[in-house]
């Protein structure tokens, strides 16, 4: 993104878990640029390692895992250079997130009120008075009915929807710079979905944040994101503006999952899955992570892992149909526009 | 397709009670099934959608009397199953099998797969003894999966061999219908289109009825002959697959389908947002339940249920339940409420 001007720009983070069975690298050189002001998707199947690229940005993973390393560049300095202490006044403040099961991250033995005016504690030093009176601004912000109510409601005593907006109203609180949104929308309800990613949306503009939205519904990314990085075994397999990565998905596992889709908006003559499943962590292919489900690995893609390399347009890819040591059918069409029954 | 009713389902209620006090008596009810009708032909795939908690899962266990229902009838080949006593039913469940959204826990961790099988059909006897090897055998390739994996646990398989093993055991016993309970929610994409597809050529070879239980809307356009749309208990619309999904006259199935994100950036969407969340079903609004969120409602919906119904333009077998179909079809009756602003504060009716 040579033209744009980038907030995040994460380069070969390597995150891995210690455990009894080895070393399972969940995140494995991964690379993507969040350029500022715009919402960066990243999309990948159950462990492909979302969850731990955003937990490493905030450097929230805990023992056994280890950021072993890698960049994280945020406003052009490097966060893993950072202590514990100034990490602490990066979270909640000027870096947010949203995590994936809201029952974990909102604390269920105090109220509302109490959490989000902690966080005006922490990073502005408000008192009780101020802070409940941003809070409720807060509260207001996200769409929450009666809020001077809410504040002295325990979690437990919110609809799902309601929960997450608090926790939107939470991560917000300061107004971030970035906001990370762990599959902010995944438990609720579709029509709740609608409101939450509509109000994120909103939010975004009004308050100029970037956001990076990590979710596995393509549907989500392509209605909220305006790139995106694609994941599979805890690498970035593809990066592309959002248009190019519907309209002309060039890797083969992003192919592979437009093809598996079944759509709403259409009537779809039959699903081509991709054969086979995802490789546990201790069986892991030595060359291209999706070689054994790939249909057109050849002996070089068995053998060598291709690298992540700018195609041109901003987009970056890894595979290895996409560069001079192609040994394959030269023709290749990885993506061939489907047949549907209806426009 | 042969249009010899399978399943029949007429006013069906399955009330949960609520106990209460120190005599422990029941206080009120979870009124989670109420009231509903409708029939599955042979051979076709009808499809139950609607958001969290409208009942789905409660109509498909008590088409097979996992919970004993509290009121209607269940006719399944001409028999009704509310009258068959335990033997009976036991019997019957031959043919009606189900598969759940999460297959560890429907299946024995203690039990290799082989064993799982076999039991299934010695409690069916639908094998000769003999020769339950070699079906098993058989049953593991259909499904994809390989004949070393017949002596392996539960945890030795990913989501999606387990959902395989799920399958198999279902049609181990040769059934007629089979209900799927977001049999395919907790997979990942590339691993739920291999199983979709395996459903689909199953039902082709095997002449199966599916009774297909879903939130995933993408997916059940995929599946689907019919689709019946549930609200709070209550069927809201009705119909053949084209109908629903292209013409949709519930103004609920309508923000229901107007919400799902679609996989392509250029999709042009209308959106119509839905105020609030849904209430509860303990004691569910009067009239037409959807009036709290109903962007179209107006006093009549407070008071007057409505019925499912048809209209002349409609399709032949599609059924909305909403005083205003027509006249909002005409364009006569507007929106009684915004439905472009998610940041409202409405009040909305408190949860319990
Ligand atoms: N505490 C841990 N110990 C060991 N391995 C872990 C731990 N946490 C995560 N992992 C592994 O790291 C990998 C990446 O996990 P991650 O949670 O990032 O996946 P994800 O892409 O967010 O998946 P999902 O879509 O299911 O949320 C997985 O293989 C997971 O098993
Ligand atoms: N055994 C039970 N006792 C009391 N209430 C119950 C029982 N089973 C279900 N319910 C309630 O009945 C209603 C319908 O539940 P059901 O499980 O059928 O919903 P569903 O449509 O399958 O939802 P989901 O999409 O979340 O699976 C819910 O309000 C639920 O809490
Ligand atoms: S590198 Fe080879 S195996 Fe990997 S995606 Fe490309 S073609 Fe397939
Ligand atoms: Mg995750
Ligand atoms: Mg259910």
């Amino acid at each position: 993104m040579s033209t744009n001007e980038s907030i995040l720009e994460v380069t070969d983070l390597r995150t891995s878990f210690f455990t009894e069975g080895g070393e399972v690298k969940a995140v494995d050189g991964v690379t993507f640029d969040v350029p500022a002001g715009k919402t960066l998707g990243i999309v990948g199947e159950s462990g492909s390692g979302k969850s731990i690229t955003a937990m490493s940005i905030l450097q929230l993973i805990s023992h056994p895992g280890k950021i072993k390393g890698g960049e994280i560049k945020f406003r052009g300095k490097n966060l893993l250079d950072l202590s514990e202490k100034e990490m602490r006044k990066i979270r909640g403040n000027q870096i947010s997130m949203i995590f994936q099961e809201p029952m974990t991250s909102l604390n269920p033995t105090y109220t509302v009120g109490q959490q989000i005016r902690e966080s005006y504690k922490i990073h502005q030093g408000l008192g009780k008075k101020e802070g409940s009176k941003r809070a409720i601004e807060m509260l207001k912000l996200v769409g929450i009915p009666s809020p001077e109510k809410r504040l002295d409601q325990y979690p437990f005593e919110l609809s799902g929807g309601m929960r997450q907006r608090v926790m939107i109203a939470m991560a917000l609180a300061c107004k971030p710079d970035l906001l990370i949104a762990d599959e902010p929308t995944t438990a609720l309800d579709v029509t709740i979905q609608a409101q939450i990613l509509e109000l994120i949306k909103e939010l975004q503009d009004e308050l100029g944040m970037s956001v990076v939205m990590i979710t596995h519904d393509l549907g989500v990314v392509a209605e909220t994101c305006d790139y995106v990085a694609v994941m599979y075994c805890g690498k970035v397999v593809e990066y592309a503006d959002v248009r190019t990565l519907f309209k002309n998905p060039r890797h083969p596992y992003t192919v592979g999952l437009l093809k598996s889709l079944p759509r709403s908006d259409r009537d779809q003559e039959e699903l081509t899955p991709i054969k086979g499943t995802v490789p546990s962590p201790d069986e892991m292919p030595v060359g291209c992570r999706f070689a054994p489900r790939c249909p057109f690995a050849t002996n070089l893609c068995h053998e060598k892992l291709p690298s992540l390399d700018d195609v041109g347009d901003g987009e970056q890819i890894r595979c290895w149909i996409y560069t001079d040591e192609w040994n394959g059918d030269p023709g290749v069409k990885v993506y061939e526009p489907e047949r549907t029954t209806e426009g | 397709m042969s249009q010899k009713e399978l399943l029949k389902v007429k006013n069906l209620k399955q009330y949960f009670p609520i106990k209460g006090g120190i005599f422990g008596r029941t206080v009120n009810n979870v009124k989670a099934v109420d009231d509903i009708s409708f029939t599955v032909n042979e051979g076709e795939t009808v499809s139950v959608v609607g958001e969290s908690g409208c009942g789905k899962s409660t109509t498909g266990r008590a088409i097979l009397r996992l919970d004993n229902p509290t009121d209607g009838t269940v006719e399944f080949d001409g028999v009704n199953l509310l009258d068959l006593n335990k033997k009976e039913m036991r019997k019957m469940r031959k043919d009606m099998q189900i598969i759940f959204q999460d297959p560890y826990a429907s299946l024995n961790p203690r039990q290799t797969v082989r064993e799982t099988l076999r039991e299934a059909m010695a409690i069916q006897n639908v094998v000769p003894k003999e020769e339950r090897g070699d079906r098993i055998a058989e049953l593991l390739e259909t499904v994809g999966l390989q004949p070393y994996h017949a002596d392996r646990y539960p945890h030795e398989f990913s989501g999606g061999q387990r959902q395989r093993i799920g399958i198999a055991r279902a049609l181990s016993v040769d059934p007629k219908l089979i209900v799927c309970d977001e049999a395919v929610s907790a997979l990942d994409v590339s691993i739920q289109a291999q199983v979709l597809n395996l459903l689909k050529k199953f039902q082709k070879e095997m002449n199966l009825t599916y009774l297909f239980i879903s939130h995933d809307l993408g997916v059940v356009r995929h599946i689907s002959d019919r689709v019946i749309v549930m609200y709070l208990g209550k069927i809201v619309e009705v119909g053949d697959k084209k109908s629903i999904f292209e013409n949709p006259q519930h103004p609920y199935t309508k923000a229901l389908l107007s919400a799902i994100p679609v996989p392509d950036p250029d999709h042009n969407k209308d959106r119509i947002f839905l105020q609030g969340d849904v209430p509860s079903p303990i004691d569910p609004p009067t009239g037409c339940r959807f009036h709290t969120r109903c962007p179209f409602a107006t006093e009549r919906c407070k008071e007057e249920t409505p019925e499912l119904r048809s209209a002349g333009y409609m399709a032949e077998g599609h059924q909305g339940a909403c005083h205003y179909m027509e006249l909002i079809e005409s364009g006569e009756h507007q929106p009684t409420r915004e439905t472009s602003n998610v940041r409202m504060l409405d009040e909305e009716p408190e949860k319990v």
